[in-house]
């Protein structure tokens, strides 16, 4: 269910490290509490971002959620199909639906974050 | 299964513009007794438009059936019973609204010289004062237009007189379990928010307070007393001298005043600054979401930062003071929904000072009576006693799958508005409830049977319960397509 | 008392099912610290007759009888009967916000109803449920251009309402946001374009003009948007006179319109309750604050409206919400529904002809101090306003508002607004005492 070759945040992110390029989304887990997902706002290309903060934010009809980035960087591209289609992000959270790819500044940040063990054993403890 | 409610007589009204039609209208003005224009020479040829495009034509007897028609799609507190924990649907006296109608004070100009309008700033000074003995405190600002706006004037005031002495501080405390408006005003006003959690009674945890208010940059605490559990603020007397030790202040959101008028005045037990809802305590109507007003009564320290005008007394007559250097300025034009005080201070005149108190006291004998029936059949997550609403969650419904959101929904079944779903935020799956003062024990009973119904629907047929209501013009709507792809207005096909 | 439903012997009931003796043990767990231990000193409650009494009394106070040329922000318009016949229907007027939308299709459909007019009318493509009024309008427009822009400058004109700027100035000063104003031309009391151009910088996120400005003349929105938008700012037209767009091209080079609707069969009512709005293109609507309405459909595929783009709100954004609003003029904005649907596409139109024709017969007679078009309402060089004013107060007319408290270049000068209501024989009576020899005494 998790891809073991992502990386996790407590905030329910997921990382996938190609090169120096991270790409971003948000989990199964994520999309499931949000319910149908309504908006994504996303950065701009060229937007710095910080590890830890806020990038943007995903929007259901009763809640928003915002994206924590898990690494800094600059942001190289954002996923076009989420504009149009929103509901991609629950069909397909961990392929399709993917958010930013971010350029990495600081590869040495990885070791923080979860692997798919431990972010399922994480998300089994919080129920 | 008790049924209360109606038919509909007419399902498919049309919108104005799918019955409009050229040359049809509802109109006729008296003649010119002056000689008419020509509009592109009077104001310019490029500044006269076209015709507005799509604008209705309709007939009188069309636009009356029409918004009747519609009328008869909405529920409303004539018909019956909303249960929505703080919003205090009381019922909105119909005397109100022949006087705020009578046409010296309907037509009155917010310009017009003060010898001409002496009996509009009469009724604004009565209530100024009856507002602030029932509250305590020792002035008060008519000026905010609704309660959100009354909060914000109230942290703009605790701002100022902060900053008069020498630091305006940078944050606000606000309890977990606050109105979505609090963390918002604050923001607004140019604070930071910090959550303050509550204890496992649902009330105010003193330590976790003094913990943060020991810091230089807390500027106030807001609370709402009682909370939004209902249930009062035991803590409130220590909490307020912690706030004021460390030159912090007491905010006090107002939106449950209906359970202490003549019982408790928050002035007496350390409030500084606080906001009533005029459209929630005071009767005034929620005409499907506004008008409201949010008068902020305030303690002596606070009286010259009040926004401009105040009223004054100068040789036995009513004036305005316009020269008021320390105040925050203005919050809206003119002097405030003098129409929503016309009303909130004729409530006050019916029910006069013993009238008041009485009616908290039902308030929350309505609210326990429901408690005392419902707690064997919901689960009541925290049992301190309440006041006038009372906070059950969908726990045991949830087992089966049932939410508070489908339990509101089956109550539309049976003839009721629902109650404030999934809030308070530190209960999961609230289901908040407030009766008011003017429901009678018939009504109170068929919501406790309805209820009670439901809930035993849920334990035979929890998928028949997720799928309501069944009974209304419209099945549940997909609010998940409206924000997709917003439609915000009529276009021609 | 009458609005209590209970019975003695059912409170009896009630008390025992809650296994309490009286209702003051209800009570009983408040700290005695908090408790207020006298009666609230109010008098007695009157009966509804004695309430009327009342206030028909403090009405008697006020002014009445008068004709009257004030405008400056609030208007003098008949009101069709059908108004208040609609508002005072008990599902109207006693409704809830319409959170639980299938139990509050009619307040959704009006909404929407009115949502759709209001496009229609300013040119936008969406507009809001309602705002509290004109003047809150204002600085909720001015921090959405600044959302919108990232930047953090207001530059208003000093033709826009006083009291609104006020009003921007408390609301501003909050958000960081540094309020500058231009100047008007002193012969045509049109925004003054150059002082524009001087002021506006590379920080400006909103320029905001009226039209027709505070001195009723019908301002140069085309150029200002020229200058706005060069200079990558957003331009904010307001209006006070929603009957104005009638007649008058609507602004449709703003970015944001923010207006008062109180024209529109709203009671002057002392200064309030009206209605105000916020219009804009299309691609700024996550950024509005306030209720929107939109259409969608139920599980049978029947079209059906909901409150919709909540998220952008108070209750759920918290912190980070657009506004901390939460009120929507819902019966207000009901009663600007109304209207114009009594009056629709030919009605507004006459309507605002008619005002035209009578302020223009009055300006014949009395002469406008600016140059500039105007709608309804112009400023006249009187000498001593005040003066003029106290002899028409004989003859039971107010007159128009003396400048000078907001202009004090202007203090010599009055500000006077006819509408479809005002008769002939006023203006006549109006233009007699401008001529008169109080009107030429020079202020001391």
């Amino acid at each position: 269910m998790y891809p073991e070759n992502f990386r996790y945040t407590k905030e329910h992110e997921w990382v996938l490290m190609e090169g120096g390029i991270g790409t971003i989304g948000i989990t199964d887990h994520a999309q499931q509490e949000l319910g149908d997902i309504v908006y994504v706002d996303l950065p701009k290309p060229g937007t710095r971002v910080e590890q830890g903060r806020s990038m943007g934010s995903v929007e259901s009809v009763k809640a928003v959620s915002d994206i924590y980035s898990p690494v800094s960087g600059e942001v190289a591209e954002i996923n076009p199909a989420l504009a149009d289609a929103p509901e991609k992000l629950n069909e397909d959270p961990h392929g399709a639906a993917w958010l930013v790819k971010i350029k990495l500044s600081a590869p040495g940040e990885l070791p923080d974050l979860m692997s798919a063990a431990d972010y399922q054993a994480y998300i089994g403890a919080e129920k | 299964m008790i049924r209360k409610v109606r038919s509909h007589p007419s399902q498919n009204e049309a919108l104005l513009f799918e019955r409009s039609s050229p040359g049809k209208r509802a109109w006729q003005l008296p003649e010119l007794d002056v000689p008419a224009v020509d509009a592109s020479v009077a104001l310019g040829a490029g500044n006269v438009r076209a015709e507005i495009p799509g604008f209705p034509e309709v007939s009188e007897v069309e636009a009356i059936r029409h918004f009747t028609r519609l009328s008869t799609w909405n529920y409303a507190i004539d018909y019956g019973m909303y249960p929505l924990g703080s919003c205090t649907m009381k019922y909105n006296p119909r005397i109100n609204e022949l006087v705020a109608r009578i046409e010296g004070l309907a037509w009155a100009h917010p310009y017009q010289p003060e010898a001409l309008a002496q009996g509009a700033m009469e009724v604004m000074a009565r209530l100024e004062a009856a507002l602030a003995e029932i509250t305590g405190m020792d002035a008060v600002t008519l000026q905010p237009s609704a309660g959100a706006q009354g909060e914000l004037t109230g942290i703009l005031l605790i701002r100022a007189l902060l900053e008069q002495r020498g630091n305006p501080r940078r944050k606000i405390l606000i309890p977990d379990s606050a109105h979505g408006t609090n963390p918002a005003t604050a923001a607004i006003a140019g604070y930071v928010v910090e959550n303050v959690k509550s204890t496992d009674a649902g009330v105010l945890d003193l330590e976790a307070l003094a913990r943060a208010a020991d810091h230089p940059d807390v500027a106030a605490l807001m609370v709402t007393n009682p909370n939004t559990l209902g249930v009062f603020e035991e803590n409130i007397v220590q909490a307020a001298e912690i706030l004021h030790a460390k030159g912090a202040m007491l905010y006090m959101d107002g939106a449950n005043m209906n359970a202490l008028v003549g019982i408790a005045r928050p002035g007496d037990f350390g409030v500084d600054v606080m906001h009533l809802n005029l459209h929630k305590t005071f009767s005034t109507p929620h005409g499907g979401g506004g008008p409201g007003a949010g008068p902020v009564a305030v303690k002596k320290a606070f009286e010259p930062f009040l926004p401009t005008p105040r009223l004054k007394r100068v040789r036995g007559k009513w004036a305005y003071d316009f020269k008021r250097k320390r105040s925050i300025g203005r919050v809206r034009a003119f002097y405030g929904n003098f129409g929503v005080l016309v009303r909130a201070l004729a409530y006050i005149l019916a029910h006069g000072g013993p009238g008041l108190r009485n009616a908290t006291v039902d308030a929350v004998l309505n609210a326990v009576y429901i408690r005392k029936q419902l707690e064997l059949y919901f689960d009541l997550p925290y049992p301190a006693p309440n006041m006038h609403e009372v906070v059950f969650s969908d726990e045991r419904q949830a087992k089966l799958g049932v939410r508070t959101g489908d339990l509101a929904k089956r109550l539309i079944d049976y003839g009721f508005h629902p109650y404030t779903v999934s809030f308070p935020l530190i209960v999961h799956g609230a289901l908040m409830i407030e009766p008011t003062e003017t429901e009678g024990k018939l009504e109170l009973d068929q919501f406790i049977d309805a209820m009670i119904s439901i809930a035993k629907e849920v334990e035979t047929d929890p998928e028949m319960v997720k799928q309501a209501p069944y009974s209304t013009r419209t099945s549940r709507v997909d609010e998940v397509a409206a924000a997709r792809k917003p439609v915000l207005r009529w276009k021609p096909a | 008392m009458r609005y209590l439903p209970k019975s003695d012997s059912e409170r009896r009931q009630m008390l025992d099912a809650c296994g309490v003796e009286s209702a003051e043990d209800l009570f009983a767990h408040l700290p005695e610290a908090v408790r207020l231990r006298r009666p609230l000193d109010l008098a007695p409650g009157i009966s509804e007759y004695e309430i009327v009494d009342y206030f028909r009394a403090r009405a008697a106070e006020n002014a009445n009888g008068y004709a009257s040329f004030l405008g400056a922000g609030v208007y003098r318009h008949y009101r069709p009967v059908l108004v208040d016949t609609v508002v005072s229907r008990g599902e109207f007027l006693t409704s809830y916000t319409p959170y639980q939308a299938e139990i509050s299709q009619g307040t959704l459909t009006t909404i929407f109803e009115f949502q759709t007019m209001i496009c229609q009318l300013t040119g936008m493509d969406v507009a809001n449920a309602s705002m509290y009024d004109g003047s809150t309008a204002v600085p909720e427009a001015a921090m959405m251009a600044a959302r919108i822009t990232g930047r953090h400058r207001a530059l208003a004109a000093r033709s826009v309402h006083p009291e609104y700027r006020e009003v921007l100035r408390t609301y501003a000063l909050h958000q960081g946001m540094p309020v500058e104003e231009f100047g008007y031309a002193k012969d045509s009391g049109a925004i003054d374009l150059e002082d524009l151009e001087r002021r506006i910088d590379s920080e400006t996120a909103a320029v905001i003009v009226q039209s027709p400005n505070f001195f009723g003349v019908i301002d140069d929105v085309k150029a200002a948007a020229e200058i706005a938008h060069r200079r990558g700012a957003l331009l904010v037209v307001v209006f006070t006179e929603a009957v104005s767009l009638g007649i008058l091209e609507p602004p449709a080079d703003a970015d944001i319109v923010a207006g008062e609707l109180q024209s529109f069969a709203i009671s002057p009512s002392y200064g309030g309750p009206y209605a105000g709005i916020i219009a804009t293109r299309e691609k700024f609507v996550r950024q509005m604050p306030g209720r929107l309405v939109g259409q969608t459909v139920d599980t049978h595929g029947n079209r059906a409206f909901c409150l919709t783009l909540s998220t952008r709100e108070q209750h759920i954004r918290r912190e980070k919400a657009t506004s901390n609003i939460c009120t929507n003029q819902a019966l207000i904005a009901l009663m600007a529904t109304v209207f114009m649907t009594v009056y629709g596409k030919a009605g507004l139109r006459e309507l605002a002809l008619q005002n035209t024709a009578k302020a223009h017969y009055l300006a014949g007679k009395v002469s406008a101090a600016f140059t500039g078009k105007f709608f309804n309402e112009f400023v006249v060089k009187c000498g001593n306003p005040e003066a003029v004013n106290k002899a028409l107060l004989k003859t039971k007319i107010i007159g128009g508002l003396p400048l000078g408290r907001f202009y004090p270049e202007l203090a010599d000068s009055m500000l006077v607004c006819a509408t479809e209501m005002t008769r002939r024989a006023d203006m006549d009576e109006l233009s007699e005492a401008l001529r008169a020899p109080a009107a030429e005494e020079v202020l001391a």
